[in-house]
């Protein structure tokens, strides 16, 4: 990805997500939501990795995205004043935004400038590629993400039956 | 330089059928139903007379676009403006370009140029279609609520609900197809249907899959909201449903994407379990039948049979959607949920279950 690509797409995408909490409308919020979901996913098909950007769009634009709006619609939530600064939570995402970009610079520092001019492995970002890894060197953490999205499930059951 | 307007043609192509075989969709709907139903339909415009069939085509493929695109645009009051324009434009452009991964013939050799017939080669298909075919629930989610009126918002709920609750067998019925063949790629899908079990019978997913492709069937009808699944729309109940509001080029737009994603159905029904653009015994040089005898064809009408046998299958599922819809009464909305997450999930994930165990013992 050069340089001109990554502006290119960096730029809209962070504007986009300052829209998310900018504005007021609810809906507007999730809709500019899905937007950066999918300016990611074209992040991810620059960057070579297909299956996830699939999957990006699959799970979160195209599902979890949707139920979001479909909840804004059902409890019908109007555009709301900025309560935030009324409860005191302004200053704390204040101090949340600063603890995070400086996280991001420190990670910028230590990760290495020469890992963008090595080649691509064959195959890199396929499905077969994803999922070979998955089932070999990440097969633990897999197992563990998918207990934990069972137990999510269980517990939603739960709570449907009260 | 040459592969990209090659590329280009292909995917232009490939939309201007899907939105021609939409509109020609519209009016085998109305001529059919009123075959089934015993009445005369769709005949007016029938400017060459008396023909048996009146061409009440040229009804619906000219003066029908024409009225519809020249009727008022109507935005009701207190509506968003904004999103009711975006939304039949966010529910038809996914739709649109999705047919472009769904291969339609296997090579075209023109001055000793291979053309591969498939727009888009992507080594995720299967996945491309099911990222924009779930895209294309903002459109009905959004006209709903954009329209300022109880039942559009109603259907637009009831929308978002069952469109998400029948992605998951739609997708888990295709992940056993996905196993049978060991590729998400659709060209190489349809081109593993072209071998033979036991040197006769044309190795189609549907035998393979049979359990897979009746959830598919049913899962699909389902994402393109026709009845026995039109409960968005529902006329007797919500007028409309999520389009209430919309007239003239903008309700024609939904129309349309709901005709589209039948013919999407149609073309991965085809390419999935019917063999694609496969002719049994159609190899590249000729027929070659199981009786030993064989028959040298061109390369060019060899290419020319593979899109026919494409096109026929595609019409023929498009035409079955339509039967169906003009057969079956409308579920109830709790049977269609309990369908869906009590009897298709289940089916579903068993069939993924067993095609699994299948392939780790035999193989």
């Amino acid at each position: 990805m050069d340089f001109v690509t990554f502006f290119a797409l960096a730029i809209p995408l962070v504007a986009v997500a300052a829209m998310v909490i900018a504005h007021p409308s609810p809906i507007y919020s999730a809709l500019f939501l899905v937007l950066t979901l999918f300016l990611l996913a074209v992040y991810f098909l620059f960057l070579d990795a297909h299956m996830v950007a699939a999957l990006q769009i699959i799970v979160y634009a195209g599902a979890i995205m949707v139920l979001f709006l479909f909840v804004i619609m059902l409890l019908n939530l109007q555009s709301e004043p900025q309560r935030l600064h009324k409860q005191g939570l302004g200053k704390i995402a204040i101090i949340g935004g600063v603890v995070l970009v400086a996280e991001l610079l420190l990670l910028l520092q230590r990760s290495s400038s020469d890992a963008a001019d090595t080649p691509l492995p064959d195959k890199f970002g396929t499905v077969e590629a994803l999922g070979g890894q998955l089932f070999t060197t990440y097969l633990l953490p897999f197992e563990v993400t998918g207990i934990l999205l069972l137990v999510a499930v269980v517990g939603a059951v739960v709570l449907a039956k009260r | 330089m040459t592969d990209f307007i090659i590329t280009l043609t292909l995917t232009f192509l490939t939309i201007v059928m899907v939105l021609n075989l939409g509109v020609m969709l519209l009016w085998v709907e109305r001529k059919g139903s009123a075959i089934l139903q015993d009445r005369i339909g769709a005949n007016r415009a029938a400017i060459f007379g008396k023909l048996p069939f009146n061409l009440g085509i040229v009804n619906t493929m000219i003066a029908d676009p024409i009225k519809l695109f020249t009727k008022e645009d109507f935005v009701p009051l207190g509506a968003d403006k904004l999103l009711h324009t975006l939304a039949p434009i966010l529910g038809l452009l996914p739709l649109l370009v999705t047919f472009i991964v769904i291969p339609f013939g296997d090579i075209l050799v023109i001055g000793g140029r291979e053309i591969r017939l498939q727009a888009a080669n992507l080594n995720v298909g299967i996945l491309y279609v099911l990222a924009m075919v779930s895209l294309s629930v903002y459109g009905v989610v959004l006209g709903g609520w954009a329209s300022n009126n109880r039942w559009a918002l109603l259907g637009g709920i009831r929308g978002a609900a069952q469109m998400i609750s029948y992605e998951i067998p739609l997708g888990l019925s295709l992940i056993g197809v996905v196993l049978t063949f060991g590729s998400l790629d659709l060209q190489e899908i349809a081109r593993a249907q072209g071998q033979l079990i036991g040197g006769w019978i044309p190795a189609w997913g549907i035998l393979y899959q049979p359990l897979a492709f009746l959830i598919f069937l049913a899962a699909g009808i389902a994402e393109s909201k026709r009845i026995p699944f039109d409960l968005p729309e529902a006329e007797s109940e919500l007028i409309s449903g999520y389009f209430t509001e919309y007239s003239g080029s903008k309700q024609s737009m939904f129309m349309l994407g709901d005709f589209i994603e039948a013919i999407i159905v149609a073309g991965l029904i085809t390419t999935l379990f019917f063999g694609g653009w496969q002719v049994p015994f159609l190899l590249r040089d000729g027929f070659h039948f199981p009786w030993g005898s064989s028959l040298a064809l061109p390369s060019l009408l060899v290419t020319l049979l593979q899109v026919g046998s494409f096109s026929i299958k595609v019409i023929f599922f498009c035409w079955l959607q339509i039967m169906i819809r003009w057969t079956l009464p409308r579920f109830r909305y709790d049977q269609l949920i309990n369908l869906g997450w009590k009897i298709l999930l289940p089916l579903a994930l068993f069939n993924v279950m067993a095609t699994a165990l299948v392939i780790i013992l035999f193989e």
